[in-house]
């Protein structure tokens, strides 16, 4: 590593001397860099030199390009997502609004349990609404007259699917910009006599402006990305997730498998960027002193809120009940008789309970792994001295995997990790090679946790302790890891719940040996055994359950302990 | 060390921040023992300077002497200092015995004479009994005391304190001031401390830097500061200072107006044009005609006088504030604080007229382009 390339400017007067602790700073940022490099960049950058190549690895420009645009087939791919994304996206927001709107706006009773059954979709793999979809509105589904004679299969089924396994995503944003209001600005309005309609476009909009777009933009991005849903309910309705799959797994041309990636990639780039601009132009709305809002009883309004999650909360445990009942039914829907028979995975295809031992696996160590390297790695970059550029190009290196789709993160891995002259290739194939796109797939969320943990402490810890003699890592463990344990736990269970219910970017990474619950349940529902699928997908929504029970419990029990010097 | 050496030693540091300078050629000496405050507006370069000395930045230029050792190039860990921040930085979850004791639970001295060393400073910052204690749990001026047990755990040569009572309520702030003084002279550690209170750095300092805009203007003892600012900027940031445009007339005086003054000497050319200062409380009141031989009242006529009217009087608790007018002053107006005692006996009230004197010796001449 050369320093001079690190300190820009560095090369006339005075410089820091460095001692053991520089030295170790500058590593702990290198080693930074290049994981970041190994694990994000370097894959994208094999996959977008594939989209150029034939199949001899020669490069053609963009012929690749050509014939994609060429065959109907596969570019009316692009306008079946942009549509399904889009009406999902309009049908999530709508409700999500609504349903944080009575959450935080209203007095209707039970808010605290309706938060939580709305969170429960994240609990599930995207592959579970689609399950429970068929068994409701599928040939023999009990609720397909409501369709009209219309086909669950295709449109109506990845719009159904998406919106359920979204919902919660939009609504954690939706609650958390409501919550942001001043009650000052309502008092204001009622002063000058506005009317409910009026104060409602004036205040309540503008205020959740924000929260409303970056909504938007991850609704759309979780849908047009997602390969759950268009897998088990998509049929012959091809978007442009199952093409990358289909190309890639059914017809072996990686070549068509990097320029669909790329065809995926572009929208999500698009909508990241856009998202980007416009959070930046967001002001802080509230000052200090704002008054938070709290609402009071209006009878109508609440009663009318009430119904509304009534009915809401009742759907989404519907999906997720059809779910649980149809994994415990002998043969649905002729012999109802309850039993465990599904949960006998050994006698199916898609690795038995090997596979549920492997996710356990793959989560937890997803988990460990992962917090620990990316809040290591958030805080050389937030809290690092020295080595300015590399923190800011590791900096926005951390960022980039929130873009990419997890199909194009899987098999951009195949590219650069299956290719034999790669000194890493002996990860392929193993838990290993799982658990660091895993950890690459999910970095951004966790590393924003991070960071927003880290800015809230106290800036000159590093610079007390090195005027005490002692090095940054004691400070580091001493000081920065206990005063940030709240959000180390929740990037812990964050990731461990993504590795137990992605799908997207293992797909492609998975061998025999490491076969995943996620997958199986894939899988199995692809050869007709959409039970014990059903009854799969049950078990990570039962693991992830534990985990977040255990979480309820451990924070509650840790906050206790620390409550003396915790401020509140 | 020669008794001659000063203790720490600036030469010509500056330091640059991409195109924007914001320090410039800073010279100074501190001596052994001595508190030095490091006074100016906000954003003139105090903190940047602080932490150059402590290694926490490293200047674009120049070169810095600590205890005949040229500390220039070195880290932070290897210099020899201790640091209090405004924030105060104390680790939330570490307790104050803790707090105290983190760089020498890192030195390996055994844990009871770490324990001694932390009663021992809690007492000395007078704080004893409160060890078993969270920071959280603590007011900010003893959070303050904390963070000042903390920096003088490892009994540094060089105490540095940027802002440390800013957070302070005013009460506190004054109480502290006294105890960090008397503390700082018990232990005769060198001392150099950031602030852009005046009054503060009045009453503290043994010695004061005043900077602006990444220079020093002037560096002296409170009271030479005070007297002789050697600047208008000086002048202004310190107390209040009438600052009135004249004409230069000679080596010791100047004329105001029509009116021709006598001065404290200077070495700006005849003709010029300058500008008088004087302090509100160096005007001196005189009964209305004071100046006419024969008045009634007058035992000795004044020199340097001059006839005003008050224009306007505000009462400041201790002291009145008068704002007069003379021809002489054209359109500006001249502040003068008179005692309570004087307005009482002269019987000065707004739209009076009375004579003034600014004694020569304490009227001072910068010239105008200075300001
Ligand atoms: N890291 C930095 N990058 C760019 N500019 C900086 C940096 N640190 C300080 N500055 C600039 O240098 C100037 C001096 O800053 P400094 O913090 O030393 O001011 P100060 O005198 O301590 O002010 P205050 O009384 O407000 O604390 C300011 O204009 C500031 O904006
Ligand atoms: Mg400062």
């Amino acid at each position: 590593m050369t320093d001079a390339a690190l300190t820009p400017g560095a090369t006339s007067g005075p410089r820091a001397r460095f001692d053991s602790e520089a030295w170790v700073m500058r590593g702990g940022i290198a080693i930074a860099g290049i994981f970041l490099i190994v694990a994000v960049i370097l894959p994208l950058y094999a996959m977008l030199s594939k989209s150029f190549e034939d199949k001899d690895g020669a490069f053609v420009g963009l012929t690749n390009y050509a014939t994609y645009f060429d065959t109907p087939s596969l570019s009316y791919s692009i306008s079946n997502s942009l549509t399904v994304s889009i009406v999902a996206t309009v049908i999530v927001i709508s409700l999500a609004f609504a349903y944080a709107y009575a959450i935080t706006r209203t007095c209707m009773p039970f808010k605290g349990f309706f938060r939580l059954v709305a969170l429960v979709p994240i609990l599930a793999p995207s592959l579970l609404p689609g399950i429970s979809f068929i068994y409701m509105f599928g040939k023999k589904g009990f609720m397909r007259d409501l369709l009209l004679g219309e086909p669950i299969y295709g449109f109506i089924g990845i719009v159904l699917g998406s919106s359920f396994w979204t919902f919660p995503h939009a609504l954690l944003i939706m609650i958390t910009a409501l919550s942001l209001s001043d009650a000052r600005l309502y008092e204001a309005a009622e002063a000058l006599r506005a009317s409910r309609l009026r104060t409602f476009f004036t205040v309540t909009l503008p205020g959740a402006k924000y929260g409303v777009i970056s909504a938007i933009f991850v609704v759309f991005t979780l849908v047009i990305t997602d390969f759950g849903v268009p897998k088990v309910i998509g049929g012959q309705y091809s978007v442009l997730a199952t093409d990358i799959y289909k190309q890639v797994i059914g017809q072996q041309n990686f070549q068509m498998g990097a320029v669909v990636s790329v065809m995926l990639l572009i929208p999500a780039v698009l909508a990241f960027g856009v998202d980007r601009l416009v959070q930046r132009r967001q002001v802080a709305l509230l000052s200090a002193r704002a008054v938070p809002y709290e609402p009071k009883p209006a009878r109508g309004r609440d009663i009318g809120a009430l119904v509304f999650c009534t009915v809401m909360a009742g759907m989404l445990l519907l999906v997720l009940g059809v779910a649980a009942y149809a994994s415990l039914v002998k043969f649905w829907p002729y012999n109802l008789e309850l039993g465990l028979t599904h949960y006998n995975f050994e006698i199916m295809d898609g690795g038995g309970w090997g596979a549920w031992f492997n996710s356990m696996k793959l989560a937890a160590l997803t988990a460990l792994i992962g917090t620990t390297m990316i809040f290591t790695v958030a805080y050389l970059v937030e809290k690092g001295q020295g080595a300015r550029f590399g923190r800011v190009v590791i900096q926005a290196m951390a960022m980039v995997p929130l873009a990419v789709p997890g199909m194009v993160l899987g098999l951009a891995y195949i590219f650069f990790f299956n290719n034999p002259s790669n000194p890493l290739n002996g990860i392929y194939a193993t838990l290993a090679i799982l658990v660091l796109s895993t950890v690459a797939h999910f970095y951004t969320v966790a590393h924003l946790t991070a960071v927003t943990a880290l800015k809230q402490i106290d800036g000159e810890f590093e610079s007390v302790s090195s005027s005490l003699k002692v090095p940054f890592w004691i400070t580091f463990r001493r000081v920065t890891v206990p005063v940030c344990q709240p959000a180390l736990f929740s990037m812990a269970v964050y990731l461990f719940m993504n590795a137990m219910t992605t799908v997207s970017a293992v797909v492609f990474l998975y061998s025999p040996d490491t076969n995943l619950a996620s997958v199986a349940v894939m899988n199995m529902d692809d050869a007709g055994d959409i039970a014990p699928a059903a009854a799969m997908a049950m078990m990570i929504v039962y693991t992830n359950l534990t985990v977040v029970l255990i979480y309820g419990v451990v924070s509650r029990v840790v906050e206790k302990r620390t409550q003396a010097w915790r401020r509140r | 060390m020669s008794a001659s050496a000063p203790y720490l030693r600036l030469q010509g540091v500056s330091k640059s921040f991409g195109s924007f300078t914001a320090l410039q050629d800073i010279a100074l000496d501190v001596n052994e023992g001595e508190f030095v405050c490091f006074l100016g507006p906000s954003g003139c370069g105090k903190t940047t300077l602080l932490r150059i000395i402590a290694g926490l930045e490293i200047q674009s230029a120049g070169q810095i002497t600590q205890a005949e050792v040229d500390i220039s190039n070195l880290p932070p860990s290897q210099r020899d200092f201790g640091i209090v921040f405004q924030s105060y930085a104390l680790f939330p979850n570490l307790t104050v015995n803790k707090n105290v004791a983190y760089g020498l639970d890192n030195t390996g001295s055994a844990r009871e004479a770490t324990s001694n060393r932390v009663e021992e400073l809690l007492a000395l910052v007078g704080l004893p009994d409160q060890g078993d204690k969270y920071p959280a749990q603590l007011s900010g001026g003893q959070q303050q005391r904390v963070a000042l047990a903390r920096a003088l755990a490892m009994s540094p040569g060089l105490l540095l304190l940027d802002e440390p009572l800013s957070a302070l309520d005013a009460k506190v702030r004054g109480h502290l001031r006294h105890e960090i003084k008397s503390l700082q002279r018990r232990l005769g550690v060198t001392t150099i401390m950031v602030t852009h209170d005046q009054e503060e750095a009045l009453t503290m300092a043994d010695r004061i830097v005043v900077m602006d805009h990444g220079v020093v203007e002037q560096v002296g003892s409170p009271l030479e500061i005070y007297r002789e600012p050697v600047s208008p900027f000086v002048a202004n940031f310190i107390g209040t200072m009438n600052q009135l445009p004249c004409e230069v007339n000679g080596a010791g005086g100047v004329k105001l107006g029509a009116l021709s003054l006598a001065c404290q000497d200077h070495k700006i050319q005849s003709g010029a044009p300058a500008i008088l200062a004087i302090r509100p409380e160096d005007v001196i009141p005189h009964g209305a005609g004071a100046r006419s031989p024969g008045a009634p009242d007058v035992i000795e006529s004044p020199g340097n006088a001059f006839d005003a009217r008050i224009e306007d009087m505000e009462f400041l608790g201790s002291f009145f504030r008068a704002e007069l007018s003379c021809e002489a002053l054209g359109e500006s107006h001249l502040l003068a604080d008179f005692s309570i005692n004087a307005v009482r006996r002269m019987g000065l009230e707004t739209g009076k007229d009375l004579t003034v004197e600014l004694p020569a010796d304490r009227v001072r001449i910068f010239s105008s382009g200075a300001v």
